[in-house]
């Protein structure tokens, strides 16, 4: 499983040993109402990718003037768990910069080690993925400007089974506002669950939010990037494992002329 | 400073409420919000007011968080830890409606149409109901408020509608200040999102809105815990300028800590941008500050000494009269020896401060020289005043008490990691980690 190319990298631990799960386990759950101890970037514009993103930041540095035309994050990975669907993702659209936002420390510290891991022992390559440590249900618009996202994922969300914790569902009427902002008008927002009533609700909110609008089965299944909804995380490799059923809902950012035009 | 109380519910018995202050646009009347208490003081009639109540009774019965005129004074709204929301005609008195909100309210403010009263609770949500009456032309007390829109799990600190009532501006306790459409049909939500103006390093406590006269929008100020005051486009949600208050003030120098920085605790402004006024934590007066909005400069015009020891807890502009009214009280603050106090002050003379800002403008009224006089004076400092043997100390105290409870409400508690560690103590998980990373 890991390869020792002897070719050692600088920092610390930079190998291209890929990490083991077992020394990161974390509990499923986080509280996302706890106040946490991560630093927030102010706002969109003190997001750090040069730290992220150093191959592409490197890239254009030959141009000093190019600062506007820095490519932004476009695809955001809400609650990535162990980094699967970028993983999988990141071939896929290698020019596209692409983040995974998780709460849980460990988890996030196993997504940093695993990308280190995969740029090391593939130059060149998965340069566009990057993790970060945040509350997303808190500060997605510090990370993400107006309209900046083209997709949105959430893979599998908590489902906060009792009726009194439903408030901590990461998606919800309230929710779906900031995630209409930091997307793009035609943006798309993925969603997948093997609980059926989670799927339900949340098939519920984006059907009654006036911003977003159905994107049938037929259209979505021309869509590369769903096939990877259900396999490519390990908590969808267990649900496969394991004979279950997912349920998806696929939506698609509208502008608000056309959200009444459809009512 | 650490104390083994669980997360949220902290000794709210102890919390002071600072006193408010609100003045009728046209200055026909004014109100004091005091402990559970209101005040109200008709300057037309030149006595106090008596507020009577059909369905409920006439007074809340805990402390009042929020005050404000609305719908261009025809009415006026006072919401707060009793969790009922209500809504008072100005010409009589007499409460129209109470709608009843499911936790504390942080916040209030009615649409300038008078049509639409909003609130917001402590959970960051914030509700809409309408004022308008149905077909007996009775307000039906059984409907209730619906949400319009939400800070997920953020302490909502302001609520103000622009003064053209397409946008909402919410402020929250996480340095956000959001920015939303307020649309044709507002019952159903106010889903699009405008801006987000991010810039404040510590918990947003006021906003306000301005319309310079040469200019074809109106912009926006806010004050915040960070100890400045800033002026946002809040159409495209850029920053015009910061000015730092805190520091220019000399409230800075000796602290270190973040969670000691003064925050600006109330700012209101003349209409037109003209004058602005703020209070922050600290200093024994108003800041006047002046916006020039199309050169994007945000800058101090003048300190106004009130009194020693004297912090506003709350302004309260007059946009005709251009008086500034100010007050420091609170209530529920344990070292008095009342159980509650305010003190209220005048600034006068604001228009020739305008055009000249050298001369002694503007003027701190004498008490007989106060619009309403001593009559206004008994009602709203009143039979608590007499009590008050030392006034400085009084005054101290109120300040302290009140600085003391908006951190607790508003500033992140910081742990240290043996804390952190100690609070996660009954967790399942930590019983069978032998490795702690």
């Amino acid at each position: 499983m890991s390869k020792n190319d002897g070719k050692a990298t600088q920092g610390k631990r930079q190998s291209a040993h890929l990490p083991r799960k077992r020394f990161y386990r974390a509990r499923a759950h986080s509280n996302p109402l706890s106040d946490s101890h991560f630093p927030i970037p102010i706002s969109p514009a003190d997001v750090d990718y040069s730290s992220h993103y150093p191959h592409f930041l490197h890239s254009s540095k030959n141009d000093p003037d190019e600062d506007d035309v820095l490519p932004k994050i476009r695809f955001a990975d809400i609650g990535c768990g162990f980094g699967g669907l970028l993983v999988k993702l990141s071939p896929l659209f290698p020019d596209t910069l692409m983040i995974g936002m998780e709460l849980r420390d460990k988890v996030t510290e196993y997504v940093k080690e695993r990308i280190l891991a995969l740029r090391a022992s593939n130059p060149g390559q998965y340069e566009n993925i990057s993790v970060v440590r945040t509350n997303s249900m808190k500060y997605l618009p510090n990370y993400f400007g107006k309209g900046q996202l083209s997709k949105i994922f959430f893979l599998f969300p908590d489902p906060h089974f009792k009726e009194k914790n439903h408030r901590r569902r990461v998606i919800s009427l309230q929710l779906l506002d900031e995630y209409a902002y930091v997307l793009e008008v035609g943006g798309i927002i993925y969603t997948i669950t093997d609980v059926e009533e989670l799927g339900d609700w949340m098939k519920f909110c984006l059907d009654s939010h006036p911003l977003f609008s159905v994107i049938l089965e037929e259209e979505f299944e021309e869509d590369p990037v769903v096939k990877l909804l259900a396999s490519a995380t390990e908590e969808g490799q267990k649900v496969a494992r394991n004979g279950g059923q997912t349920f998806f809902a696929v939506f698609r950012r509208v502008a608000p002329e056309d959200a009444s035009a459809a009512l | 400073m650490e104390e083994k109380v669980h997360t949220g519910e902290i000794n709210r018995e102890a919390e002071a409420a600072p006193a408010l202050i609100a003045v009728h646009p046209l200055k026909r009347s004014i109100a004091l919000a005091l402990g559970y208490e209101l005040r109200v003081f008709d300057f037309e009639m030149d006595c106090a007011v008596s507020l009577t109540d059909e369905a409920y009774s006439p007074c809340h019965s805990d402390a009042i968080r929020a005050i404000c005129f609305g719908a261009n004074g025809r009415l006026f709204v006072s919401a707060g830890d009793d969790k009922l929301v209500k809504i008072w005609r100005t010409d009589t008195w007499h409460c129209i409606r109470t709608v009843c909100s499911d936790k504390r309210v942080s916040a209030v403010a009615i649409s300038h149409d008078g049509l639409f009263v909003t609130f917001a609770d402590k959970f960051g949500v914030v509700w809409i109901d309408t004022l308008e009456e149905d077909d007996q032309g009775q307000a039906s007390v059984d409907k209730k408020a619906v949400p319009l829109l939400g800070h997920y799990c953020s302490i909502i600190t302001s609520l103000k509608f622009s003064p053209d009532g397409k946008f909402i501006a919410t402020a929250d306790r996480d340095f956000k200040i959001r920015i939303t459409i307020f649309p044709k049909g507002p019952l159903k939500g106010a889903h699009e999102i405008q801006n987000f103006c991010l810039g404040h390093t510590e918990f947003v406590s006021c906003l306000t809105f301005i319309c310079p006269p040469d200019c074809n929008q109106s912009f926006l100020l806010s004050g915040s815990g960070d100890a400045t005051v800033r002026l946002w486009d809040h159409i495209s949600g850029h920053l015009l300028d910061t000015c730092d208050v805190g520091k220019k003030a000399g409230l800075l120098d000796s602290k270190e800590k973040v969670e000691d920085s003064p925050a600006v605790t109330d700012i209101n402004a003349l209409p037109d941008g003209s004058f602005v006024a703020a209070a922050i934590q600290g200093l024994h007066g108003v800041i006047i500050l002046k916006c020039d909005v199309p050169a994007r400069r945000l800058f101090i015009a003048k300190f106004v000494f009130v009194e020693e020891s004297f912090v506003p807890t709350s302004l309260g502009l007059s946009s005709s009269a251009k008086l500034l009214w100010v007050v420091m009280g609170a209530s529920n603050v344990s070292k008095l020896g009342v159980s509650k106090m305010a003190q209220l002050r005048v600034l006068s003379d604001l228009d020739k401060f305008l055009s000249n800002e050298h001369g002694d403008y503007p003027v701190i009224l004498k008490d007989k020289d106060m619009p309403g006089g001593e009559k206004l004076l008994l009602k709203f400092q009143g039979s608590d005043h007499d009590h008050v043997t030392k006034q400085d100390a009084a005054l101290a105290e109120t300040a302290t008490a009140v600085k003391v409870a908006m951190q607790n409400l508003l500033t992140k508690k910081q742990y240290s990691l043996e804390k952190r560690d100690f609070r996660k103590r009954d967790r399942n998980d930590r019983k069978f980690k032998k490795q702690q990373f």
